[in-house]
């Protein structure tokens, strides 16, 4: 018998108990769309924390000042002020550093006009803007002649700029931080949450210099709150950390007995994380899905089973009109397959649905990929080929005489 | 006499024996205890006797669906004795055409694609089996059914689709299995009829199981078991109906 013989019988046989084909398939149709939708969620979720991570910047150290004991009252991290803008200048010159940006930080009331908001206002060089790969929506940033000039300008967050301004182009209007006008240059890019949850976009960016000289006060000249250290490459991390710390213990003076003062932070190790806790979920949740798929085979196993026995006689027929038992084990394999990649594609469906009402209603945005049909389809294939394949042979492997004799 | 078949003509079915015993359990039941029978093409034999004379156990190694627990059997020269279960249905599907008391045609099938099964079987191709099935129909007289279903149509025009489908492979030998148990006697009739003649025009060999002695008169020859062992093989004109 050829494929397309084949193929009719099996729709035949389908079409002679529709209602219980249909109740097969839906076993099918709930384990393929529970698949193909948790993957898909799985999927981008992990897009989501991608794009956190990448907004956040790659091959990122953070680093803080360390603890300051005074008293003996020890303050948290970040207390003491033993970073310096010249610190930051010599970790720029370690091999396979590409920028190094000394960022000086302090919440104030900003006000535009009538409206004043509290925001985080950052000093910090152009080179900030290069690590967190980040670009103005409208207007532009500040570069090295605004730093030396000590120019009042500012670049605001879009939080803040919505806060401060409304539906209002900022560019060109004045805010005042600590009564000092600034112009505001620019507006950047949306970036969202970062991984913590805090807002990215609720912030005003003015000149590291001209913050010194005029809006953030430091204990000590030329120190600052952290400095931003990106590598030039993921596999360089490792050297570069040691190369941090060896170059800040050797400026600051520290003994060899003696703790750092300051704290190097991996900022790829908390990504790697978060990399890892969406690779789990992915995992869950296609196992999750996988056993309601496993839950469908089952079904479809002892239906076959059902429809063998009931049609015993019919089997029997067919040996005596010369049907081999590779005929008749095909015929209920091709059966199995056949309930099982019709319930598949239906259960695409349904899962394409599922993932325009989770885009809908929901933060995620989830799309399936011509990769999870693919992947359902085949498993839909492999379930029915493994699920029909005992009850096909238990077919075959009746004995002409007896199955004719069955009533 | 005139009704035995001619000695020139070959011998389709040669059995030497044939014993078939089941086993269940620790019991074994002899059902056939050494049936010698010799069919030559061409004859038109009927097989009587009565439930438990071991004559549907006769007919199913006769038609290939059991193999003898003993014995030789040459069909069509073939020792089909001791072969595999393809090579069986090799011989089912080419070599043989079975008729059954209870039609046996597929309920969800159209009956063009019932009379067309054993050629897809054989490996035709859907449309060349179709066609040969449909002119198979017409030959029966039921060329305008094609696309009815089984249960659409009378037991004995069923019959006839059966008839149909075990022609349609052109076989040697038929084998009917009380093909009439399930019809009236009018319609009886026309089937044995349809028998006689595709004997007669087609010369195909015609292997009848039945205890109707009306049925048997349409054969030349009669077979007559009991518990197992033949015990009468002649001319149906000489025995006692």
């Amino acid at each position: 018998m050829s494929f397309w013989q084949v193929m009719i019988e099996a729709f035949r046989a389908m079409g002679m108990n529709r209602l219980r084909a249909g109740l097969t398939m839906l076993g099918i149709i709930i384990g393929v769309g529970a698949v193909v939708l948790m993957l898909a969620i799985g999927e981008s979720v992990r897009t989501d924390i991608n794009q956190r991570i990448a907004a956040m910047g790659s091959n990122l150290f953070i680093i803080f000042p360390g603890s300051s004991t005074s008293n003996g009252v020890r303050a948290g991290r970040g207390a003491a002020q033993t970073l310096t803008q010249a610190d930051a200048q010599s970790l720029a010159s370690i091999e396979n550093v590409q920028y190094s940006a000394p960022i000086l930080t302090q919440p104030f009331q900003v006000s535009a006009g009538n409206n004043n908001w509290n925001a985080m206002v950052y000093g910090v060089t152009p080179d900030y803007f290069s690590i967190k790969a980040w670009d103005t929506d409208l207007g532009s940033l500040f570069g090295e002649v605004e730093m030396r000039s000590l120019s009042r300008v500012a670049i605001v967050g879009r939080t803040t700029a919505q806060n401060l301004f409304g539906e209002m182009n900022p560019v060109g209007q004045t805010i005042r931080i600590r009564n000092k006008p600034f112009e505001i240059i620019g507006v950047l890019a949306d970036k969202g949450s970062d991984l913590g949850g805090g807002d990215q976009d609720d912030a005003v960016f003015i000149p590291l210099s001209t913050a010194r000289q005029q809006v953030i006060r430091t204990w000590f000249p030329g120190s600052v709150n952290m400095i931003m250290v990106q590598a030039a490459s993921a596999e360089r991390m490792k050297d570069v950390e040691y190369d941090i710390t060896q170059t800040l213990r050797i400026r600051h003076r520290i003994r060899e007995d003696q703790e750092d003062d300051f704290t190097v932070r991996d900022l790829s190790a908390i990504a790697e994380a978060a990399q890892g806790i969406a690779t789990m979920l992915t995992l869950l949740l296609g196992a999750i899905g996988s056993i309601s798929l496993i839950v469908g085979g089952i079904g479809i196993m002892n239906i076959m089973l059902v429809s063998v026995t009931e049609r015993t006689r019919e089997i029997g027929i067919r040996m005596a009109l010369g049907a081999k038992r590779r005929d008749v084990l095909l015929q209920f394999l091709t059966e199995a397959i056949v309930i099982c990649v019709c319930g598949g594609a239906v259960g695409v469906g349904v899962a394409y649905l599922g993932s325009i009402a989770i885009t809908k209603f929901s933060p995620l945005a989830v799309g399936i990929s011509p990769a999870g049909i693919a992947i359902a389809f085949t498993f839909s294939a492999i379930v029915g080929v493994f699920f029909g394949f005992y009850p096909a042979r238990r077919a075959a492997g009746l004995r002409p005489v007896e199955a004719l004799r069955y009533e | 006499m005139a009704a035995l078949p001619q000695p020139a003509a070959s011998a389709l079915i040669e059995l030497a024996g044939i014993r078939k015993s089941y086993v269940t359990g620790d019991i074994e039941t002899p059902v056939l205890h050494g049936i010698d029978l010799t069919i030559r093409r061409g004859e038109f034999v009927a097989i009587m006797g009565q439930s438990g004379s071991g004559k549907s156990t006769l007919m199913n190694i006769l038609g290939c669906l059991d193999t003898p627990s003993a014995g030789s059997y040459f069909l069509n020269g073939e020792d089909v004795a001791h072969l595999s279960d393809n090579a069986l249905a090799k011989v089912r599907n080419k070599t043989i055409g079975f008729v059954f008391q209870g039609f046996n045609l597929l309920k969800r099938m159209p009956l063009v694609d019932n009379v067309a099964l054993p050629l897809l079987y054989a490996g035709a191709s859907m449309a060349e089996a179709r066609r040969r099935a449909a002119a198979k129909l017409a030959q029966t007289g039921l060329g305008e059914f094609t696309r009815r279903l089984p249960n659409q149509i009378s037991g004995g025009q069923q019959q006839r689709v059966a008839i149909a489908r075990s022609l349609v492979c052109d076989p040697a030998l038929i084998l009917a299995d009380e093909p009439t148990g399930n019809l009236d006697t009018a319609t009886s009739r026309e089937i044995m009829d349809l028998f006689t003649r595709l004997n007669a025009e087609q010369g195909i060999t015609m292997l009848i199981v039945t205890h109707e002695a009306d049925v048997a008169r349409y054969a030349r020859r009669l077979v007559r078991l009991k518990d197992g062992l033949v015990t009468y093989d002649g001319p149906v004109a000489d025995a006692h109906l």
